[in-house]
């Protein structure tokens, strides 16, 4: 296999408290520290727009003002607001008016459609903008369609921080082609850019006692199709790790091959840019009271190479012991180099990064507030 | 009328004491988005609901309703809650 790495990578890491970019040279070996943006805001994601390679947007609040986006378009030399933030429309059908809390994700539209983005938000919401990010509008029925809101639930419902729209995957395909999952909500999918949505939730489990035919109970953590075939998601859920190949409708739980001490819950999913039977995850203490922590503080990535039939721990170069992080639903990527280099960031703000698809794992940064999301891109 | 501004959203209008016009609560913030876009959805969600955070006081008297009548010349000052860490 031949080294091949672009001009220059970077690396995209949102925080609890700021943002920080981290520049790195062709080889992937040294990183140039830039931040922090937006100190003491709450970062939730920070993304650059691959079609024109230095369109960022951080999805940002803090804890006494409400949510925004910020916009770069020169790499985070300098940033403006939105004008328009995502922001729900009035009450309708009788529900509830909702706030938009935070923007949670934020997923760069279809490549033939320049300046469209996706964002989702806490409580769930979908939201589109169609100038690059500058104004955000409603994109969905589901906002105000008293099924989904039933499913949605309420902030009772949700997850410790706030329910949330995640995940959103645009099919490099078909620009109207949407799937979202929501937690708590379930998995959804669209063919009409968003507009609506149909349940896709089939053979996923739910806790014990609960009925999995009710999509509220269903709890996905991330959903990632892969760029080499987009029919093929990988999902990792609250309960279990899963696969879809489509046109099939049941999911297909494939985390059996992780030892029963550790567990297939946790919360990233990350998959090759170029091999679909490829994928890692990074597994958490899930028992009892859900610790959410490394299990028996031993962090160790896992990963398959036969579209989840088998996985191998992968934790060259990591703490051995006595490390009680986790890494969060964002905080793990990819990039599409060959060989691909892995990310990840811990609630413990260390910033991790594989060269060797998982092999071996160095420090990159320590120090950094909780981290939320790691994001590669690549610019000439 | 004299606006004190809390230092989370100094970012916006560059200095602690601003000048805003209005009758009510509603319409300071209003003038205040005018002259600096994009500050009053920090402070006040879609629903018209004051965020979690802030509060608003006018004549050593909290102030709630965005409707709420304020006195001409006197000041509007922001305050942010502290909270989380």
């Amino acid at each position: 296999m031949t080294s091949k790495a672009a001009a220059r990578s970077l690396i995209l890491v949102a925080t609890r408290k700021g943002a920080w970019i981290y520049q790195g040279d062709g080889a992937r070996r040294t990183w140039r520290t830039e931040g922090p943006h937006f100190l003491g805001h709450i970062v939730s994601h920070l993304v650059l727009d691959p079609r024109d390679g230095r369109t960022l947007l951080a999805a940002a609040k803090t804890g006494h003002l409400g949510p925004t986006i910020f916009r770069s378009t020169d790499l985070g030399h300098t940033w403006k607001e939105a004008a328009r933030p995502p922001a729900f429309g009035p009450a309708a059908n009788g529900l509830e008016a909702r706030a938009v809390d935070h923007t949670f994700w934020l997923t760069p539209g279809h490549e033939s459609e320049h300046g469209v983005w996706y964002a989702g938000t806490s409580p769930q919401g979908l939201f589109r903008s169609g100038d690059g990010g500058i104004t955000w509008e409603p994109a969905s029925t589901i906002h105000d369609d008293p099924q989904y809101r039933k499913w949605m639930g309420t902030v009772q419902d949700g997850t410790p921080d706030g329910p949330k729209l995640h995940s959103i995957l645009v099919d490099p395909r078909d620009a109207r082609h949407l799937v979202i999952g929501m937690s708590g909500g379930g998995v959804h999918e669209s063919h009409d850019a968003g507009r609506t949505f149909k349940p896709l939730v089939d053979g996923m489990e739910v806790v014990e006692g609960f009925d999995p035919a009710e999509v509220t109970f269903h709890d996905p953590h991330c959903v990632r199709y892969c760029p080499s075939n987009p029919d093929r998601l990988y999902q990792q859920n609250h309960c279990g790790l899963y696969r879809i190949d489509r046109p099939a409708t049941k999911w297909v739980r494939i985390g059996g091959g992780i030892p029963k001490e550790v567990g297939d819950v946790g919360f990233p999913m990350v998959v090759h840019p170029r091999d679909a039977d490829r994928a890692w995850v990074f597994p958490m203490d899930a028992s009892s009271v859900w610790p959410r922590t490394s299990p028996d503080g031993k962090p160790a990535v896992y990963g398959t190479r036969d579209a989840g039939a088998t996985w191998q721990r992968m934790d060259a170069g990591l703490p051995p012991s006595d490390a009680w992080w986790t890494v969060k639903r964002q905080a793990m990527t990819a990039d599409g180099d060959d060989p691909v280099g892995l990310y990840f960031g811990t609630t413990s703000g260390e910033l991790w990064m594989s060269d060797d698809e998982g092999g071996h794992w160095r420090e990159i940064a320590r120090h950094l507030p909780e981290i939320y999301a790691v994001e590669t891109a690549q610019v000439g | 009328m004299r606006v004190l501004v809390p230092s989370a959203l100094q970012s916006y209008t560059g200095a602690s004491w601003v000048e805003a016009e209005g009758a009510t609560l509603g319409e300071v913030l209003g003038d205040l988005d005018r002259r600096y876009p994009g500050i009053r959805f920090r402070m006040i969600d879609e629903r018209g609901k004051a965020r979690p955070h802030v509060r608003f006081f006018h004549r050593k008297e909290a102030v709630r309703d965005l409707a709420a009548a304020l006195a001409p010349g006197d000041e509007l000052l922001i305050v942010q809650a502290l909270s989380g860490g």
